[in-house]
């Protein structure tokens, strides 16, 4: 299982969409491809755009199916965070 | 090109300054202006600046502003695009300053710091911030991903005490909306490639549902949500199209619309031709709502309209024979 801390790496205004698929391409996907569990930890970060949470997950929906949200979680989402994060999700799932 | 910056020019009659803008001779910029009393929205500002940054400064002409409120041009910054000086001495530092000046975005990175180091000079609470830097980075996103220009996006904002609003406006002269959503999608016309752009879902990047692996086509439905649930002016013209959300009438029933046609709205589709894409938008800070509760509101109308959709394009029709 790997944990990975989005505030390192985009702050704490969630916005920029090539950062998000730079995490998703170099430490998400080798991942799960190995097999790994992965937490997307939001600790202080405060808000997110729905492009960038939707750069950084909805491949993984084409690419794993539905069931990778048995393998994805969310940690220390703020409301606001959460519920881009359920947007996007329900998205993924409808389309 | 000719631009006139009238005496008054704000969203609600936006649709007058755009009808005296001149395309015509796009080589040069001539830019004339009220004399007694000026007045313009951020969107006009970011217009004549995004025009300002095609040309040679040596083709840019600017009349002598005499309008006592033409100091604001000088404080947003539209000289120093212009190229030309303004005759005007003000202090930098106004004490009544609350306002993001004309600001060129080029690069992903550079939004990203524009956001961090601009927004706070609007000197806002932390809930008033949310919706409006939300807003930014979308609307520049979208820029810097489809406009297909060197030139990126010119953004300014501007907070006014009397209505207690924050003013948007965000200009490119890239390849406009009908060009950037004609990948995926048959438009008829620059107007109902607008109307297109705000249906949840919709993106120039692919014809799938559920967009692309960057694009969900979801960023202009988001914000005209959000000036639809505060009651705010919010305006798209690209090519010779405008789409302008007007006021909701507080009668009718609170909903949000997939299809934008459906809103109080108004459309006009014979405009001079704006190469590129332009938008402007109030937000009132008397009445934002909180975020949070927005969202619910937007995950029940997006999913609806993506599951409708979808319905749609698989449902089959009886054959009758």
């Amino acid at each position: 299982m790997i944990s990975i801390k989005l505030f390192d790496f985009v702050g704490a205004f969630a916005e920029n969409k090539d950062k998000a698929q730079t995490l998703r391409n170099d430490q998400i996907i080798p991942a799960l491809n190995r097999g790994e569990e992965v937490i997307l930890d939001f600790e202080k970060i405060d808000a997110a755009t729905q492009s960038f949470v939707h750069a950084l997950i909805s491949d993984l929906f084409r690419n794993y199916g539905n069931d990778i949200l048995d393998r994805l979680s969310f940690k220390n989402c703020n409301e606001t965070v959460q519920k881009i994060i359920e947007i996007v999700v329900d998205y993924m799932q409808e389309s | 090109m000719k631009v006139h910056l009238p005496h008054g020019g704000f969203l609600g009659n936006i649709d007058q300054f755009v009808r005296g803008f001149d395309s015509t001779e796009p080589d040069k910029l001539v830019i004339t202006a009220a004399e007694k009393w000026l007045w313009v929205h951020p969107m006009v500002l970011s217009m004549v600046a995004s025009l300002a940054l095609k040309l040679k400064k040596d083709n840019i002409t600017c009349q002598k502003i005499t309008a006592r409120s033409g100091h604001y041009l000088k404080r947003m910054g539209l000289f120093d695009f212009l190229g030309t000086k303004s005759g005007m001495d003000i202090s930098t530092h106004d004490s009544s300053g609350r306002f993001i000046p004309l600001t060129q975005i080029t690069s992903s990175d550079g939004l990203t710091r524009f956001i961090t180091e601009m927004i706070p000079m609007l000197h806002l609470a932390p809930k008033q911030v949310e919706p409006i830097r939300y807003i930014v980075s979308e609307l520049a996103r979208n820029v810097l991903e489809h406009a297909e220009t060197k030139d990126g996006a010119v953004i300014c904002a501007q907070y006014y005490l009397s209505s207690n609003k924050i003013r948007i406006g965000i200009a490119d002269t890239g390849i406009g909306i009908r060009k950037s959503l004609s990948r995926a999608h048959a438009t008829n016309s620059d107007i109902d490639a607008i109307r297109l752009s705000l249906i949840p879902g919709v993106t120039g990047t692919t014809i799938r549902e559920g967009g692309t692996a960057l694009n969900a086509g979801a960023g202009l439905f988001f914000i005209k949500s959000i000036a639809y649930t505060n009651r705010d002016f919010f305006v798209i013209y690209s090519g010779t199209g405008m789409y302008k959300l007007l006021k909701r009438n507080l009668k009718e029933k609170f909903v949000l619309h997939a299809n934008p046609t459906i809103d109080r709205h108004s459309e006009q589709k014979d405009l001079p031709r704006w190469s590129g894409t332009v938008i402007g938008i109030d937000i009132s800070l008397d009445s934002t709502e909180e975020f949070t509760a927005l969202l619910d509101l937007i995950r029940n109308t997006y999913s609806r309209a993506i599951r409708e959709r979808k319905e749609q394009r698989h449902k089959k029709q009886a054959k009758f024979i």
